[in-house]
């Protein structure tokens, strides 16, 4: 029975509705605007680790290795694209 | 009558009604020819519905020929309307169309293909694959990028091109500085050729991690598939920025919205440089395999083995990564500070290091060869002193203080010429000649390849060496004309000529192969080059399922190995081959996209609706559909490789 029941699933599950409520909590509380930005960059950010780790399963096979190097390669340049832009079109004008 | 003015072209002029006139005879000319000829089965059976990749190959490399000539036409207009001062021959708005079409079809539409083209015909081979990993996905991405070509190029014909520059920077390509729908072409047809390019990279990066021959580890591919893996990378990494850039610009044009307004909280910068958030990775998607090209070509000619192959391989990721650092460099005048162009300067000039690490591996390579001058290695002879002129004067410009006297003359547009024709063009030209015996049995003939060869290097110097001279001198890009009392006469005049030597020399290609189809010998062997990696291990021409045995590889040099070492390439017997089967639905998906794009282009609201439905319709098939492929049983082989093998 333990090896069928999806123990790590449903902890994702209940993880993501933790996640969620967090997120809503900056509509519902009164807080600054930076603040608020980032508990929404923070738990989105766990959010897309955790469904792919947990619910797409980019740890489970072989390809392990190519699977993470993309999902890296892709973070570093959506970062540097998103600070990039910042740099050149808002803080350093 | 009112509903049919807006296909109307706002500035007609004769040569358009001609354009008009040839266009509607050439398809009428096919049409009958095909139906006369009973060619309508056989085009439909073999090309229309094919999923392989030589087929799927060859039709890009048809496309880009046909583009590269289009693009061509366009710069010959441009260079013969700057020749003389205050020349009437076109007039602005022709002219801005003219740079415009010249650009895109040339980056997007000759270089992207003639790439894909390479891609697809030698990747596969060069691991020892019998196809691409998602052979239907393959025909959907040629034939998207097909519909977008061909939806891109009636722009002329029907509502007018797009005149904003193939940056297509707003708040010019806005609609308050654009009013035709020339720029709504600009963002439907590359969106729709951009889809294509995003699912071949998937394709070739799976195909090329998942398909290599037993024992090719990634270390022991050959130098081109490394090329190309790198591009793929890049490609998915970079496109998607194109697609929701194209995108948002489609919704500020056609859905009032305001990314890229000057008002209403829009950002008009923010195209330039999400542009070259993409734009400047795109470079880079076309530089490399043209470098993988080079490393094939002249190791095999050298006939020695690619000296550096670890540092080749390094230098390429090192690039890769670099390409999405650098993009601010094409807008250092912006107005951004100092803080911003200093880094994007010294990003800009690091990736000169990885590419001058290439430089010195071709030239260590050929040291000690025994080096043989064949026109592929003609050109790549040509290439590395041209290349390096341009990679040169590319360094100036990376200098963010010295660009504010470079950025927008001629100066910049003999730069970015001088790095893409030695670089990419001669190598797609070297590539041409080197698989042509590969694709079609005979080889291109030496002689006209090597007048070739000159004729374009020639011209090309004469075409733009003057524009660095009247670039410096002040001579602004994309300017329709110019006083005499500007002294920049000479050397436009000079430019001309060389455009003019160039175009003799392009004609001489299509002479090249109508001399060589009809006189060429077809007696050559698989291996007319004495090269050294595995596609040239299978028959000429290659059977559909590439090689009746998968290889067997030790090295990144499969074939030399076998022909010098001993090593046994094709171990074991004939198994029963699993081949995918011909689909009819990428053509007509893609044939849909092209309606699709058509309408939306002209906000026509209820086809693009029915369209849409059309293009759900047929993934939905897809979806659904039970199709295992089919198997070549082990007779079949036996009978094919006996015949090919001329026993």
């Amino acid at each position: 029975m333990n090896q069928l029941f999806p123990m790590k699933q449903v902890l994702g599950f209940v993880f993501s509705l933790l996640l969620t409520t967090v997120a809503l909590a900056v509509y519902f509380l009164d807080m600054s605007f930076a603040a608020g930005m980032t508990i929404l960059l923070v738990t989105a950010f766990i959010q897309a680790g955790l469904q792919l780790v947990v619910f797409m399963h980019a740890g489970e096979t072989k390809d392990k290795g190519a699977i993470y190097t993309n999902v890296f390669y892709g973070l570093i340049i959506a970062l540097v694209t998103v600070f990039g832009t910042l740099l050149a079109m808002i803080w350093d004008m | 009558m009112d509903f049919f003015d807006r296909f109307a072209v706002p500035h007609p002029s004769i040569a358009i009604y001609a354009s008009m006139a040839a266009i509607g005879l050439t398809v009428i000319a096919v049409i009958a020819g095909l139906t006369y000829f009973k060619k309508w089965g056989y085009l439909w059976r073999e090309w229309l519905t094919t999923v392989d990749h030589k087929r799927i190959g060859i039709m890009y490399l048809l496309s880009a020929l046909l583009m590269l000539f289009r693009g061509g036409v366009d710069a010959i207009m441009m260079r013969a309307q700057l020749a003389v001062p205050e020349n009437t021959l076109l007039d602005a708005q022709h002219y801005n169309e003219i740079f415009t079409t010249h650009g895109i079809v040339m980056i997007l539409f000759m270089a992207m293909p003639f790439i894909m083209f390479f891609m697809n015909f030698v990747v596969p081979l060069q691991i020892g694959a019998r196809d691409v990993a998602f052979p239907r996905l393959n025909a959907l991405s040629f034939w998207l990028f097909f519909m977008g070509a061909m939806l891109f190029n009636i722009s002329f014909v029907v509502g007018g091109s797009p005149d904003a520059g193939w940056t297509s920077y707003f708040p010019l390509a806005g609609n308050e500085f654009s009013e035709s729908v020339g720029t709504n072409y600009y963002m439907i047809a590359i969106q729709i050729a951009g889809i294509g390019t995003l699912m071949t990279g998937i394709n070739f990066i799976t195909t090329i991690l998942k398909m290599r021959a037993p024992g090719m580890t990634l270390m022991k591919m050959p130098m081109f598939t490394w090329s190309a893996l790198i591009a793929n990378v890049i490609i998915v990494f970079a496109f998607p920025v194109l697609a929701v850039l194209l995108a948002m610009g489609t919704l500020d044009r056609q859905f009032g919205t305001h990314f890229f307004t000057m008002d209403n909280g829009g950002m008009d910068m923010l195209w330039a440089n999400i542009f070259w958030v993409w734009g400047h990775p795109e470079v880079y998607i076309l530089i490399l395999p043209a470098f993988g090209i080079y490393s094939e070509v002249i190791s095999t000619f050298a006939r020695r083995n690619l000296y550096g192959y670890k540092s080749m391989v390094g230098s390429m990721v090192i690039i890769s990564l670099l390409s999405f650092l650098v993009w601010a460099h094409h807008f250092f005048t912006m107005g951004q500070g100092a803080l911003t162009n200093s880094i994007f300067s010294i990003t800009t000039m690091a990736i000169a290091v990885p590419t001058g690490v290439k430089i010195f591996n071709w030239l260590l390579t050929l040291r000690k060869g025994k080096i043989v001058f064949t026109t592929p290695m003609l050109y790549s002879m040509l290439f590395i002193p041209l290349f390096t002129l341009g990679g040169v004067t590319g360094v100036m410009l990376a200098m963010s203080a010295a660009d504010y006297q470079y950025h927008n003359t001629m100066f910049l547009v003999a730069h970015f010429h001088n790095v893409i024709i030695p670089g990419v063009v001669y190598a797609m030209l070297a590539g041409l000649h080197y698989y042509w015996p590969k694709m079609f049995g005979f080889m291109l003939n030496e002689k006209i390849g090597k007048w070739t060869a000159w004729l374009l290097s020639i011209g090309f110097i004469f075409a733009f060496m003057p524009m660095y001279v009247s670039g410096l001198d002040g001579q602004a890009r994309r300017m329709y004309t110019y006083s005499e009392a500007s002294g920049f006469s000479l050397m436009n005049m000079i430019s001309f000529v060389g455009a003019a030597i160039m175009a003799i020399g392009f004609v001489l290609i299509v002479y090249n192969i109508y001399y060589s189809t009809r006189y060429e010998s077809r007696d050559i062997s698989n291996d007319p080059w004495d090269a050294r990696t595995l596609e040239w291990s299978t028959h000429t021409p290659v059977p559909e399922y590439n090689f009746a045995i998968l290889p067997d590889v030790r090295s990144n040099e499969a074939l030399w190995d076998a022909k010098k070492n001993g090593h046994v390439l094709f171990k074991g017997d004939y198994e029963k081959i699993h081949m995918p089967n011909n689909s009819g639905i990428p053509f007509i998906m893609s044939c849909i996209f092209f309606v699709w794009g058509f309408s939306f282009i002209f906000s026509l609201w209820i086809p693009v609706i029915v369209t849409t439905i059309g293009i759900f319709v047929c993934m939905a098939l897809r979806s659904f559909e039970q199709d295992h492929g089919r198997y070549i049983t082990v007779k079949e082989i036996e009978e094919t490789e006996t015949n090919l093998r001329g026993a």
